[in-house]
């Protein structure tokens, strides 16, 4: 084995580091947006939203992500630049898993917190927003730090509709080399390295919540 | 103040009122008490329409709460509510549990709110605890916050759901002190517990309730001392 091409080629993991973390970045961001409106909507008492959801929920997750990329970015041939196609295939495929863990989270916060709420005159929506999500929030922070690390290794798959985030860039290196074996190794290890740090950072971020335990 | 006519819950086939008309008029103290089961708890949640009513009508204050054109977020402002397990806001602060409501609900400023949180506290002994998490509270401690935090939206009536059956002995009296000190300055309140001696004390009416009917009231010394109905002698022969 040889690793003398990073050498010549890092400029190219870096690039495409850089673009796997903008669009996780903001897939992320965008995934929970929509992963708690989608559990709102899940746990709505008005029949249509629900129904929209669970629908959703099963499709999104009865479905490759492959798949999905494909329907975003060729079937609904939105018009839109490449990168935002892919953060939002990432997003909706995303909040569809983020939506579960949510509702999980706001079943698990006592009812009597909302009782609580609503006895002082505030409106469902408002003690949903201000009392019960935050608490959620903080109890399925485990599960939603997963969820990012997942949304971080699917960027990998936005190679295939062409954006050089690192996946795209490693196969470059592979042609351009003709190396077949290790520019996917130093591509394995970016990866790694990664998730592990945000898992920690999250980790750190965790028991800082657990102050007001 | 509460005019609660006919008043029935059922859920699925349980029957846990069974028709209760009660008139609480403004500054009176009544303390309900009876079994475990006997809709007590039922009773006081259909009060500010926690629970709601399967038929029968609770009037506030001259609206009809039970009537679904009623917005009953407008009218709970003005009825505050103590629970057994406190249900305090775990995510926030002692003085910002309290302060919430006042700020959601009424609109008011921080500064505002807080000058009113800060004298509540105070109230009830608690203004050092306004930082910490409600974790960091004992029991007693938790539920005089939870009082403050009623208080603050002004309420015309309490509503008190045994709100000292989940504390430890020694920490009953804390509340009951709090609770007496606000019977005393006139407030409306209803109080379902199993403090018999309390109710016999800051009562104006006691009203024994038993499978979902209300059985007997009258005034605490008369109905602790000379109880009417056999299912009344019984009940109170077994806790007093």
């Amino acid at each position: 084995m040889t690793f003398y091409f990073v050498e010549d080629y890092w400029m190219y993991y870096l690039e495409g580091f850089k673009w796997t973390i903008l669009l996780a970045f903001f897939a992320v961001i965008i995934s929970i947006a929509w992963g708690i409106t989608l559990a709102l909507f899940r746990l709505s008492s008005i029949k249509v939203l629900s129904w929209f959801a669970v629908a959703y929920i099963n499709f999104i997750r009865g479905t490759p992500l492959l798949v999905q990329i494909y329907l975003i970015y060729y079937g609904l041939s939105l018009n839109l630049p490449d990168y935002l196609a892919a953060v939002l295939a990432l997003s909706v495929h995303s909040g569809a898993y983020i939506a579960e863990v949510v509702r999980a989270g706001i079943q698990a916060v006592d009812k009597g917190q909302m009782e609580a709420a609503r006895s002082l005159g505030m409106t469902h929506g408002n003690a949903m927003r201000r009392i019960v999500v935050p608490q959620a929030i903080k109890n399925i922070l485990p599960a939603l730090c997963n969820e990012f690390i997942i949304i971080i290794k699917n960027t990998s798959l936005m190679s295939v509709i062409g954006i050089s985030e690192l996946m795209y860039n490693v196969d470059t290196i592979r042609g351009n080399t003709y190396l077949a074996f290790e520019p996917l190794i130093v591509g394995a290890i970016i990866y790694f390295i990664t998730t592990y740090v945000l898992k920690h950072l999250i980790g750190i971020l965790e028991r800082r919540l657990k102050a007001s335990d | 103040m509460i005019k609660v006519n006919g008043l029935k819950k059922s859920f699925g086939k349980l029957d846990v009122l069974k028709g209760i008309d009660i008139e609480i008029k403004k500054g009176e103290v009544v303390v309900v008490i009876g079994p475990s089961g006997s809709g007590k708890s039922t009773f006081l949640r259909c009060l500010n329409l926690l629970e709601e009513p399967s038929a029968g009508e609770v009037i506030f204050e001259g609206a009809s709460l039970t009537d679904k054109k009623t917005n009953i977020n407008k009218h709970r402002e003005k009825i505050g509510m103590v629970f057994q397990l406190f249900y305090l806001f775990n995510n926030l602060t002692v003085l910002d549990n309290v302060t919430i409501a006042p700020r959601d609900v009424k609109k008011l400023s921080k500064e505002q709110a807080t000058e009113i949180g800060m004298k509540l506290l105070k109230r009830v002994g608690l203004e050092e605890k306004a930082n910490v998490f409600p974790s960091k509270l004992s029991g007693g401690q938790k539920q005089r916050v939870a009082i403050a935090r009623a208080l603050a939206m002004g309420p015309d009536v309490m509503l008190f759901d045994e709100p000292t059956s989940a504390l430890d002995p020694e920490m009953v009296g804390e509340v009951l002190e709090v609770m007496r000190e606000l019977a005393r300055e006139g407030m409306t309140m209803v109080i379902v517990t199993h403090e018999m001696g309390f109710a016999r004390e800051v009562g104006d009416r006691v009203i024994f309730m038993d499978e979902g009917i209300v059985l007997e009231e009258n005034k605490p010394s008369e109905l602790f001392g000379n109880p009417q109905h056999p299912r009344t002698k019984d009940f109170l022969s077994k806790v007093l």
